[in-house]
């Protein structure tokens, strides 16, 4: 086969290395443990992993329209959703929608926020959201300050089960990441981000509604925060304040390691599972290894830059 | 420095391939000094890339660049092409928008050192562009975001033109007067003779035959990657230059009865100028050719944005062809077909998603349509030449279901063949009924609108339909002092 097609064809898949270096992982922990485990650790890295994708896809799209967009109001968002999320279900299976769609209204209004914040305060978005979030921790320390309250045994039921061994979870967001990536490469409201995350004065003059596309795209990444929140407290047995806070840097993470890149503008959804694998068997690995906590912060930091580094070399045919 | 017959630069065989693409193949030129050597071709012909090769920013994958008989083709990059005197004006502007002219002036001018760099920066520049353009008004302490596109591009040329301690011999300017006006530009080329008749050594690449005829020494002509002419300039007109390129030179259709389209029916557009005083508004009625004259920057770009706001705010249709391609029109990470596509992507819709086979459709036709040389349209939009990039502009409006067109200087860096064949189709868009209003910096360009209004800081202040129009005319109304 010739080399360069070869070469140029793999260039066009970023996301294959994400999936690479998750199986490495993989393989290396199963090779110290001689194969035990293979299936409950398989397992469990697709559980973890759902979560660190549904809130990656908000933050791809907030990343993709360009330099300086970026939502940190993510752990704060989720702790909060969680909080209201139980609250509203009050342990009743009845209640259970009830409590769903008060998650998804939370979502809405902090997008719609972040997106006030940023359009008519001027904030920088990095800034406009890190306060949000203050705001929002603190509401849910407010709200959640009750005991704890245990999710509904059907939402307990649906959060944690399995079939054949893959969590219903894993399904229901492999899904979801499938309407994502049509979503963004196949739709007006994908290519119009795509588009703005390239140049946004380009894409108003071709006709792009560019802060209907930002206001879209701040709501999206929130309400997908609200149901990772409400999720998460599901499959953790109730709502804690502190639920969120792994969120922020892995969010960020699994999208760029992911093979989208942070200047905006390119982005691929199949990255966001590789990278979220890769992130979770990671840090199980060096737990294998039995590294302290400590060696462990380390080698998951330089791993991360070592593969963003190792990602990001792409070069255009003719960079004229 | 004494003025002597060995050549500066001697390119002997030179080639240069992009993937499939064969940009240059065995090209022969020398450099002399003290002439002025022009170089024209279609878009594509390979212009711009010999020149980055000269210029050290591509490097050539076969042939021998000769400079005082040695070959320094292996190991040449920007550093030593600037120590042998060489500098260079793109086609796409180098200036760093985020500084100011004088520190955009050091970038280039390591001699400006120690305290109070940014003063003689700014002394240095200031002078330079005195020399070249006087009554400039550019002051060195702007930043270069702030300024309009002809002033940057002013700025970038005499910043060629200024330097410290350092050796110049050759000046490249690629399309340097695309976005100045006619008054700027000429300023420029009587510079550019002063500074041959000194010994230098300029490379002057322009698609506007005259100023090439009317400056330079000796003409190259390219075609497809090769010179296949070289003469005296006074060897050229008109007609053999066009010709040498491989475009049939058609004669004017000066004599087409003029019909205005003002009838009865109400306007498609009636707009205010924003600085306007008087109630003078830039209007358009369907199917008419509408044109926006005066120097360059007096305002005719603004009313083109402010009115493509306004529609798009009221949800009406309207598509743009921009000009400054770089800043406002190209996606660069996308292929030419997606580049094409973003203006119809709701017409391009089966369901709720967009048609893959709809939009290789549209981009196939389009490239037809344009001639967009290129063997796919899948390939990055970059990998196309200049003037293609700005035929897949033109094809993303027209293919849009636009009924209103605004042209914001199209034809910057499009060659006389190309040209032709968007003027046919404008003029066949429009006889369908769709309506264009076209900012155009060439005065020749005007003859194909039906009406004309020409601007002066900001406003409207002639409005002329085509059996009125004259050069005179437009110039006077450009240059008119404020009667008190």
């Amino acid at each position: 086969m010739n080399l360069p097609i070869a070469l140029n064809r793999i260039r066009s898949k970023p996301w294959l290395w994400s999936f690479l270096a998750a199986l490495l992982v993989w393989l290396a922990t199963l090779g110290f443990t001689g194969g035990e485990g293979a299936a409950a650790l398989t397992s469990s890295a697709l559980s973890f992993s759902a979560f660190f994708v549904i809130v990656g896809v908000g933050q791809m799209f907030v990343i993709t329209t360009g330099p300086g967009n970026i939502d940190l109001s993510i752990p704060a968002n989720i702790a909060l959703s969680a909080a209201v999320g139980m609250k509203l279900m009050d342990s009743q299976n009845s209640l259970i929608a009830l409590g769903l769609a008060g998650v998804l209204g939370i979502g809405v209004l902090v997008g719609c926020a972040n997106y006030g914040l940023i359009r008519l305060l001027r904030i920088p978005p990095i800034i406009a959201t890190l306060s949000a979030s203050f705001l929002l921790q603190s509401m849910a320390i407010a709200y959640g300050r009750s005991v704890r309250i245990a999710p509904p045994e059907l939402f307990y039921q649906f959060s944690t089960g399995r079939w054949l061994g893959i969590p219903y979870l894993a399904l229901a967001v492999a899904l979801f990441t499938v309407l994502a990536g049509y979503l963004l490469t196949r739709t007006r409201y994908g290519r119009w981000t795509l588009a703005i995350g390239q140049n946004m004065r380009a894409a108003e003059l071709a006709g792009v509604r560019v802060e209907r596309v930002r206001w879209a795209t701040y709501v999206l990444s929130a309400v997908f925060a609200s149901v990772c929140g409400v999720l998460l407290a599901g499959f953790s047995g109730g709502a804690s304040l502190s639920m969120g806070e792994e969120y922020l840097l892995a969010s960020i993470a699994v999208v760029v390691i992911g093979g989208t890149s942070v200047a905006g503008g390119f982005s691929n959804v199949p990255g966001l599972w590789g990278a979220a694998l890769f992130l979770y068997l990671l840090v199980s690995m060096l737990n294998t290894f039995g590294a302290s906590a400590g060696v462990r912060l380390i080698l998951t930091g330089v791993i991360i830059i070592a593969v963003i580094a190792a990602v990001s070399g792409r070069k255009t045919l003719r960079s004229l | 420095m004494t003025v002597t017959q060995a050549a500066l630069v001697d390119l002997k065989g030179v080639g240069k391939r992009f993937g499939a693409v064969r940009a240059l193949n065995d090209v022969d030129l020398t450099f002399r000094p003290g002439e002025c050597l022009g170089l024209i071709g279609h878009n594509g012909a390979g212009k711009s890339t010999l020149m980055h090769i000269l210029a050290g920013t591509l490097s050539a994958d076969s042939g021998t660049v000769l400079m005082g008989g040695a070959d320094v083709r292996n190991g040449y990059s920007v550093q030593v092409a600037r120590q042998h005197g060489i500098r260079c004006v793109f086609q796409e502007l180098s200036l760093c928008p985020n500084l100011t002219v004088a520190e955009n002036t050091r970038l280039t001018c390591p001699g400006l050192r120690d305290f109070g760099w940014r003063r003689k920066a700014g002394a240095l520049i200031v002078a330079t562009l005195d020399s070249i353009f006087p009554d400039h008004r550019i002051s060195p302490g702007e930043v270069v975001a702030d300024l309009p596109i002809a002033q940057r591009q002013m700025v970038e040329i005499a910043r060629a033109f200024t330097c410290v301690d350092e050796h110049l011999a050759l000046v490249i300017l690629d399309e340097p007067t695309s976005s100045l006006d006619a008054r700027v530009a000429g300023q420029l080329l009587h510079h550019v003779r002063r500074y041959v008749e000194s010994g230098g050594c300029v490379v002057l690449i322009s698609h506007i035959l005259g100023e090439m005829l009317a400056t330079c020494d000796r003409i190259a002509v390219m075609s497809d990657g090769c010179v296949v002419e070289v003469r005296g300039a006074s060897a050229f007109t008109h007609a053999s230059l066009v010709e040498c390129m491989g475009t049939v030179s058609k004669p004017q259709d000066q004599d087409r009865v003029f019909v205005s389209r003002r009838d009865g029916q109400p306007p498609v557009v009636e707009q205010l100028p924003a600085r306007q005083q008087n109630g003078q508004a830039v209007a358009a009625w369907p199917g008419e050719i509408v044109g926006l004259a005066g120097l360059a920057g007096q305002g005719q770009s603004q009313l083109l944005v402010q009115l493509l706001r306004e529609r798009i705010a009221s949800g009406k249709r309207v598509a743009m062809v921009a000009g400054d391609r770089q800043t406002d029109g190209v996606f660069s990470l996308w292929s030419i077909a997606e580049n094409i596509s973003i203006s119809s992507l709701a017409a391009l819709r089966h369901g709720l998603l967009i048609d893959p086979q709809a939009e290789q459709a549209m981009a196939a036709k389009w490239q037809q349509r344009m001639n967009i040389r290129t063997p796919d349209m899948n390939n990055p939009i970059l990998s196309l030449s200049g003037g293609n990039q700005q035929k897949a502009l033109f094809a993303r409006a027209l293919a849009s279901d636009s009924e209103l067109i605004l042209m914001d200087d199209p034809m910057r860096g499009v060659d006389v063949g190309t040209k032709r064949e968007v003027y046919a189709i404008i003029k066949e868009e429009a006889a369908r009924g769709r309506t264009f209003i076209w900012y155009s910096t060439e005065l020749e360009e005007l003859n194909h609108c039906d009406h004309i209004y020409v601007f002066r800081n900001g406003q409207a202040v002639a409005d002329l339909p085509r059996n009125e129009l004259s050069e005179a005319q437009i110039l006077r109304s450009s240059f008119q002092e404020e009667v008190a």
